[in-house]
């Protein structure tokens, strides 16, 4: 086969460029402006500003207030602040010990949910059906009065579906129960609202959106109680001690709302890219696009291909200069296949063959051109020397129930 | 994901890869569910593995461990190619992170399988000389 004639990278999903627009945004809080903003003198007050300035950002682009926007670490560190935090605050005050969450949450949230099991609570994984989607009425099926919480992400991370969040949000507000999302990968794909869709508490990362890594944020409701992150100073009021990482907080505030403000003009300009790839790729026989096709994210397209496995397919995609990825890429170091394609219903036979390609600002019509080209030869490449495509092809497993 | 140039190289360009029609021997291991299958044909003249193809199901390491396994028994007495270990397989690719031990294990044991059948097709009970192929233990798969 060909060498790599071009570099595209389609795993937006995992990470993304810092913007040059935010990289200038941050740059003057390294050199100039390196103050602590809890300092009193000039120096620290014109890093306080900025600061304030962009939690005033990151909460108008959530519908929220500023004093409800909370800067931490990463969308992992929300979403255990949130879950554990909300979780034990509420078993301590209200003697609630019950989360609801998904099957097929992020292990940011799983595995969160998990200590929380071992801490005594009890945890529902709510099923996802075979459109990668959950339904409210099995959600409000599952809410007892000893629920303290409710997580579902608000659009899947491997498969992109957007999950029914506003109804969700009415659900559990008519129960009074808490509810969290984890809108990572949702935040510019998808209009946000935490007030109108019932939001109590929502996580989102920088470097999903071209902010960098290592910065992210979590909205708390004004009211909710919730345990502190991090004891120590006065900062981020109190909840979570250290001093603020002002650059990339900037940062931050300044991906989050070009993101926001070109929700409409990305979904526009991803779409028909989506489509295309998903029409292409529906073509190579034996293949399924893994999910709802109508409520998915502008730029995910997640599909199995029989009889071929995933790795070996992302290492040839990579000899032709194209970036993706197989699941999550936090799954690559276990031999299991995806626990979001298991969720949805397939057997691992079909999981091992999947490929997430992920859009994002970035990409063009010539790189989804280009992956057309390529893959359906790399597919049959892998197929050639295939025994299990031999057996599929024989008849001696049958997968196709599951296309 | 970090594989050895040689990983890559027999990943890339696998060696002896595809169906081989007059076979003496061919023999099958591994399982769909675990993501590889590994099928390995032998052609047999006297004592010795004349021609050696695969087909193999799987990552990179399970492509490159099943090239290399028949680069190392091409030309072979049988009896020298049963005592390909899948340590030597490793050794051969410079390495294999840890997660990936199980795909050796897989390319020992296709060899094995593919003798075996070979026996048995020339009416030889296979287990004196072939012994039992063990489970694969190193896989760390949930089933």
């Amino acid at each position: 086969m060909e060498n790599a004639r071009r570099s595209v990278y389609v795993d937006n999903a995992a990470t993304t460029a810092v913007s040059e627009e935010v990289l200038e945004a941050m740059l003057p809080f390294y050199k100039e402006v390196y103050g602590n903003p809890s300092s009193l003198y000039e120096l620290g007050q014109r890093a306080k500003a900025p600061l304030e300035e962009a939690r005033a950002t990151v909460a108008a682009c959530l519908g929220a207030r500023p004093n409800e926007i909370y800067f931490t670490s990463c969308g992992s560190e929300s979403d255990n602040w949130a879950i554990k935090g909300a979780a034990r605050a509420q078993r301590r005050k209200h003697g609630k010990d019950h989360v609801i969450t998904s099957a097929f949450e992020h292990h940011a949230v799983l595995h969160t949910c998990q200590a929380l099991e071992r801490e005594g609570f009890t945890v529902t994984y709510l099923p996802v059906h075979e459109d990668g989607l959950v339904r409210v009425e099995e959600l409000e099926a599952a809410i007892t009065e000893k629920t303290a919480l409710v997580t579902i992400m608000y659009a899947n991370n491997e498969i992109g579906t957007i999950q029914p969040i506003p109804e969700i949000g009415a659900v559990c507000q008519k129960h009074g129960v808490l509810f969290h999302t984890d809108a990572v990968q949702a935040v510019g794909s998808v209009p946000i609202d935490v007030k109108a869709q019932n939001i109590d508490m929502l996580s989102l990362s920088g470097h999903k959106i071209h902010a960098p890594k290592g910065v992210g944020a979590l909205y708390i409701r004004a009211g909710v109680f919730i345990d502190n992150f991090m004891d120590g100073g006065a900062q981020e009021r109190g909840r979570r001690a250290g001093t603020e990482n002002v650059a990339q907080i900037v940062g931050l505030a300044t991906a989050v709302r070009r993101a926001v403000d070109t929700v409409d003009e990305r979904v526009a300009r991803l779409t028909p890219m989506r489509e295309k790839l998903i029409d292409g790729l529906l073509k190579i026989e034996r293949s399924r696009l893994n999910g709802s096709r109508e409520r998915r994210l502008p730029g995910n397209v997640s599909f199995c291909f029989q009889g071929v496995e995933g790795e070996s397919l992302l290492l040839l995609l990579d000899m032709h200069g194209i970036s993706a990825s197989s699941g999550s890429a936090c799954t690559s170091g276990s031999l299991d296949p995806s626990h979001v394609l298991l969720a949805i219903g397939l057997p691992h036979e079909v999981a091992h063959g999947s490929l997430r390609i992920s859009l994002g600002d970035y990409n063009t019509m010539e790189d989804v051109d280009y992956i057309l080209e390529v893959l359906p030869q790399i597919i049959e490449r892998l197929r050639k020397m295939s025994p299990l495509w031999d057996a599929i092809q024989t008849g001696k497993v049958n997968y196709d129930p599951y296309m | 994901m970090a594989y050895s140039e040689k990983v890559m190289d027999h990943f890339a360009n696998p060696r002896n890869v595809g169906e081989m029609k007059d076979f003496s021997g061919v023999g099958e291991v591994g399982n769909p569910k675990c993501g590889d299958i590994m099928r390995m044909y032998i052609k047999v003249e006297g004592d010795v593995i004349t021609d050696v193809s695969f087909m193999t199901f799987g990552c990179g390491a399970a492509i490159a461990t099943s090239s290399m396994a028949t680069e190392l028994i091409k030309g072979k007495p049988i009896s020298e190619a049963l005592k390909l270990t899948n340590k030597a397989v490793m050794e051969a690719l410079d390495g294999l992170p840890p997660v990936k031990v199980h795909c050796s294990v897989l390319a020992e044991q296709a060899i094995k399988a593919a003798v075996s059948d070979y026996y048995k097709r020339i009416g030889v009970d296979p287990e004196p000389i072939v012994g039992a192929i063990p489970e694969c233990e190193e896989c760390g798969c949930s089933i």
